[in-house]
């Protein structure tokens, strides 16, 4: 992709992630801090890639690194924001 | 390897991202949110599959180990983790994110694939290195403070402001100096790497625990930006598209922190309050006494409220008496009585975190209620009990134009028609101001740790019910 195209979708990105991002309420702050920041762990597709063309053993390292951070990021982040979202209840009804 | 046209390969990411969205959207209500994560993590799987596919020819053994490891971490830790350290351990993954887009971009600088010429791309190698190795070194010491390994008060060392600012000028000056093709060397990437980390380290340790919420957001969004860089320099859409939204998350959260603290980011990050200036200003209440009260007369005045508002703070949270206040809370609302809790923005450790934690103990989320709905109910209310909480009570922020934290907005707790306070001590808070509230007539302080004092106070009623 040129680089314009690329320069667009991150400003157009930027404007969804702020009109998405403030509808959620304070109550799913927490939520949203770790949810978002699996997200963030989407780096593992440019760890894999690096990885694949690794050549030589520091390269190896550098990159199988970076996968294991990028997916610690990703599973740890998804499970505990799921762990969480678990225990938001609403009042039940009394009978 | 598989043959997969790159407009294939665009179009599954941008479903990807579709997901990521989608899922984030759904968190706009807590009915919703739990699909919405997993809606998000499948449209993280669908990207990751796609990748091994396309790209993966050699060392596919060494990437499954990979992720073999981090999967197992990543599991351990989320699964195993107390609801009490959930903020240390946003912090960790935080980092750990941060690390990774700091490796990628190191990498491509290390081992081009062709020599790159174009200075945005260098730029944006530059970028990601200096962010997400600040993003790792910062989240790390933040990861210490929360767990209690490096000191929660602020760490103040001398010109430390100043060096602080030097240290960035330097890195924004060597990212600069990176981007000019042919020129940089390798040394000078070294050098950018060590100022970062060394900047992440200093720029986290003067601050207090409870500026932590602000950090901690901060942090976040930066891990989001490094990740979108990482994302120009492997030319990947899916990467700026999911970093530019972290990113604008984290700096939402960071707006909503520092204004529910009335203080700007370069305040929080420049200021070390709790510090210096904090001081001056606790001698004015030596002689005024507080009063004290017991677990019974706790009980008594609460058997006969038919109001009752709850307000958390950072010590509910290391007491960890939230399954102690939920069963207090349906004893009184047995009683008849009406029970809120009132959730202050900064109260805790991270955006959110007393929500958290007051929904593991099974409190329904409808009963919590933010700064802006609950303020106008504290005057017909008829016991407000603060637990753990300090500074965001503080009248003095309403009235006292001198006080260090005059205009940031607060709870009007002491506008209920009494006040109970459970407190370890009489220290102060993080901005080492005395509360007034503590002083008023109507408030009575319950000493002990939180979690005693809620069983004791639970204790009392049902003995004295029994009678």
């Amino acid at each position: 992709m040129d680089l314009l195209s690329l320069i667009i979708i991150f400003a157009l990105a930027l404007f969804i992630g702020y009109e998405v991002i403030t509808k959620v309420p304070s109550t799913l702050h927490t939520p949203l801090m770790s949810g978002s920041n699996a997200i963030s762990g989407i780096v593992i597709v440019g760890a894999i890639i690096i990885a694949s063309n690794a050549d030589g053993i520091l390269a190896i390292i550098l990159s199988v690194v970076a996968i294991v951070l990028a997916t610690i990021n990703v599973i740890g982040g998804f499970m505990i924001t799921d762990r969480m979202l678990a225990m938001f209840k609403k009042r039940r009804n009394k009978d | 390897m598989i043959e997969i046209s790159s407009n294939i390969e665009n179009i599954v990411y941008l479903f990807s991202a579709s997901l990521f969205i989608i899922g984030l959207k759904r968190l706009a209500s807590p009915n919703t949110a739990r699909n919405g994560n997993r809606l998000a993590s499948l449209g993280m799987l669908i990207a990751i599959v796609l990748t091994i596919l396309k790209y993966t020819d050699n060392n596919i053994e060494w990437i499954i180990i990979g992720i073999f490891i981090g999967g197992l971490l990543g599991i351990v830790l989320s699964k195993y983790v107390q609801m009490t350290a959930i903020p240390q351990l946003v912090a960790i993954f935080n980092g750990f994110g941060g690390g990774a887009s700091a490796l990628v971009a190191i990498y491509e600088i290390l081992y081009p694939r062709e020599t790159i010429t174009s200075i945005f791309v260098l730029g944006a190698i530059a970028f990601s290195t200096a962010l997400g190795s600040m993003t790792l070194t910062g989240s790390s010491i933040a990861f210490g403070k929360l767990q209690g390994i490096v000191p929660t008060r602020p760490i103040l060392f001398p010109l430390r402001n100043y060096l602080n600012f030097l240290l960035l000028i330097l890195i924004v000056f060597f990212v600069i100096v990176m981007t000019i093709p042919n020129f940089s060397s390798l040394n000078i990437l070294y050098i950018l790497i060590v100022l970062s980390l060394l900047a992440g380290i200093l720029i986290v340790i003067p601050i207090g625990g409870a500026d932590m919420p602000v950090i901690i957001a901060l942090l976040n969004s930066y891990s989001g930006i490094a990740g979108a860089g990482a994302g120009f320099v492997l030319n990947n859409p899916v990467l700026i598209i999911s970093g530019s939204l972290v990113g604008a998350s984290g700096l939402i959260l960071t707006r909503i922190m520092t204004k529910a603290m009335n203080r700007s980011l370069a305040n929080v990050i420049f200021g070390g309050l709790g510090s210096e200036d904090g001081s001056k200003q606790t001698t004015t209440n030596e002689n005024k006494l507080v009063k004290s009260l017991n677990t019974e007369d706790a009980a008594m005045i609460l058997m006969y409220a038919e109001s009752v508002i709850f307000v958390p703070g950072y010590g509910l949270a290391v007491a960890q008496a939230q399954h102690q206040i939920n069963e207090l809370a349906n004893i009184l609302k047995n009683k008849g009585a009406d029970i809120k809790y009132a959730i202050h923005p900064v109260a805790g450790r991270m955006p959110g975190h007393m929500n958290v934690l007051l929904a593991e103990a099974n409190i329904p989320y409808n009963e919590l209620k933010d700064l802006d709905e609950i303020n106008s109910e504290f005057d017909s209310t008829d016991v407000a009990v603060v637990v753990g909480a300090n500074d965001v009570t503080n009248p003095s922020a309403r009235t006292d134009p001198n006080s260090p934290i005059y205009g940031m907005p607060i709870l009007n707790v002491d506008k209920a028609k009494s006040v109970i306070v459970l407190k370890r001590s009489m220290a102060s808070g993080f901005a080492g101001i005395e509360n007034e509230l503590f002083f008023l007539d109507k408030t009575s302080i319950l000493f002990g740790d939180a979690k005693d004092s809620i069983e004791g106070i639970t204790r009392e009623i049902k003995n004295l019910d029994n009678i």
